[in-house]
């Protein structure tokens, strides 16, 4: 049995955004353009990964009772690191994202993939597990992020092919749930057709 | 008047679910009945006034002075998640009717990014309003926005609860049942709350 | 599999693990304070090149309080002074970075955040008309308003309020500048 199941099974069947309906929050406000749900998704892999390997090394020696304030700890940790980190080299989209990035730590998401999957498989099930899920959470912003772009802007990752502006209103606040509804409404008649 | 102007902007223009979008999980996920939405409302108020007090005064007498400001996401959710704990402990021996209203909502309130985002943002955003010059909020500021953002969080939660009431009774294609209508209508009234931008 | 949940081992096992975080945290912040401080820097002086002339002279940062509010400063001596200056716009602070040549006319303006209306008010930092005219803006000659107020300013296309808290934006630095010629900051 090949382990690489376990990263494609977070693009499709365990897809962070459209089956599980996770970590919404990130999901809806950095997606105004393609590159910065990109950008969101990436850092949200960054911490899943190294939490989801972290916790399942330390999972045997936690007692059960603390183990979820251990866990927000160690997730907490790695979202200050990424914080730091951005602050000094890609200071620009540290504060496109702003607020949403310490967010990562009450993502459900990483809380949710360290509770629910590290703590019972080994390391290197994890840490694919975490990139699997990881990247199906960039996916879903950056097709997200594309649509919207294009629709409220007229461009695709920055590269305008319309002159003047779009529809203002996709990359406003309502244009966020209305695509992600529809995209919902696809994948739900994609996954239907399977 | 700038605590009214707090007021105002927090809950029509700049609310916390429509523009913000903090706390969509719990949004999404209990606005099914009137009754749980009440409910989760009440909760999450309770908690996010705590909550701004307590690590306001943590980061300014603590943190600040020690210069230990990046230390603030980690600080503030282990505060969040103890006094959550706390919360619940002490409304099952001082209030059990309350408890009985509020309890269930209250281990989901942690993660609900709603709580830690009003409480970063309390201490490191700086706030302009009819005109004044740019400052950080002062306690009793950053009390009424605490107050104010989650009477916006409750009145959202509350409308979106009624409206879903009465799409469940309605005949909705098979790929839009469930989430995706639900997230279009919500949509459709963010659009609503657009028209409030600007009057502050 | 998992330690027992009696009392020591759970207030070992917590202490330990905030312990070994608050390490890792630490480590991370030493080692990243002196790129971040750089950054920091870095996007002060590139906004402070964008709004004065060429000047070799390192900005001086100082601070001044005027009618109730702080202003930070960067002053080029022989060059002019970058003013920081902040008003409330349409969706949140509109905050800007005014440049004022010596001869009291301001050289050039430049947006440092923002939360304007996307396509509306956010055109403030694209609109090559409306950033234009402020460049070589006399203040002593032209008043510092929109033209629906009786100003010289042209407000950008439905987006008043913003143009409007932009000019009061850049007439509040004026205000800064002439106070701080009166304290003789150019002698210095």
């Amino acid at each position: 049995m090949s382990k690489w199941h376990f990263v494609t099974d977070g693009f499709v069947k365990n897809n962070p955004t459209f089956v599980l309906v996770l970590g919404m929050c990130p999901t809806l406000a950095t997606t105004t353009s393609a590159m910065n749900g990109l950008e969101m998704g990436l850092a949200t892999m960054f911490v899943l990964i190294l939490s989801n390997i972290v916790i399942s090394l330390l999972a045997p020696m936690v007692p059960d009772k603390v183990r979820i304030p251990v866990y927000i700890t160690v997730i907490a940790t790695f979202v200050t690191v990424l914080q730091l980190l951005m602050q000094a080299f890609t200071p620009a989209v540290y504060e496109t994202l702003g607020l949403f990035i310490p967010l990562i730590v009450v993502n459900c998401i990483v809380l949710g993939r360290a509770e629910g999957f590290a703590n019972k498989h080994g390391v290197g099930e994890s840490a694919l597990d975490g990139l699997g899920v990881g990247l199906g959470f960039t996916a879903s912003l950056t097709v997200i992020g594309i649509v919207r772009e294009i629709l409220g802007s007229g461009a695709v990752f920055g590269w305008k092919f319309i002159s003047g502006d779009g529809i203002l209103a996709f990359v406003m606040a309502p244009g966020a749930f209305l695509v992600l509804g529809f995209l919902m409404v696809l994948f739900n008649k994609y996954l239907a057709k399977k | 008047m700038e605590y009214f102007l707090i007021f105002v902007s927090a809950i029509f223009v700049n609310n916390i679910l429509l523009a913000q979008f903090l706390g969509i999980c719990p949004f999404l996920g209990v606005s099914n009945k009137l009754s749980t939405a009440t409910g989760m409302s009440g909760a999450v108020c309770f908690v996010i006034t705590l909550a701004t007090v307590v690590t306001y005064l943590l980061n300014q007498y603590l943190l600040v002075p020690f210069g230990l400001e990046f230390l603030q996401t980690i600080s503030f959710i282990l505060v969040i998640a103890a006094l959550v704990q706390m919360v619940e402990i002490v409304l099952k021996k001082i209030s059990p009717s309350l408890y009985q209203a509020l309890g269930i909502f209250l281990p989901l309130i942690t993660t609900n990014c709603a709580v830690l985002g009003v409480a970063i943002t309390v201490v490191t955003k700086e706030f302009a309003l009819g005109g004044a010059a740019p400052h950080m909020l002062n306690l009793g500021e950053a009390v009424v926005y605490a107050v104010a953002t989650s009477l916006g969080y409750g009145l959202a939660m509350c409308l979106f609860a009624g409206l879903r009431e009465h799409l469940a009774g309605n005949d909705v294609p098979k790929a839009f049942k469930g989430l995706p209508i639900a997230l279009i209508t919500v949509g459709i009234m963010a659009m609503a709350f657009l028209g409030f931008s600007g009057i502050v | 599999m998992a330690a027992k949940s009696t009392l020591k081992n759970m207030a070992l096992c917590l202490s330990a693990v905030c312990l070994i975080c608050s390490a890792v945290v630490g480590g991370a912040y030493a080692l990243t304070k002196e790129p971040i401080d750089e950054a920091a820097k870095a996007k002060t002086t590139a906004s402070i090149a964008r709004v004065l002339p060429a000047f070799t002279a390192e900005p001086e940062l100082g601070s001044i309080e005027l009618n109730g509010a702080n202003y930070t400063y960067y002053n080029v001596p022989g060059t002019g002074v970058a003013i920081i200056s902040a008003t409330s716009g349409f969706g949140g602070i509109l905050s800007l970075m005014v440049g004022i040549a010596e001869d009291g006319t301001i050289h050039n303006t430049t947006v440092l955040s923002h939360s304007e209306t996307p396509g509306l008010g956010a055109k403030c930092t694209t609109d090559e008309h409306f950033i234009a005219q402020f460049q070589g803006f006399d203040p002593a000659v032209k008043s510092l308003a929109v033209k629906k107020d009786g100003g010289d300013v042209d407000a950008i296309t439905a987006s008043t309020i913003t143009s409007r808290a932009y000019a009061l934006a850049v007439s509040n630095a004026v205000a800064v500048f002439n106070q701080l010629k009166e304290g003789g900051l150019s002698n210095e």
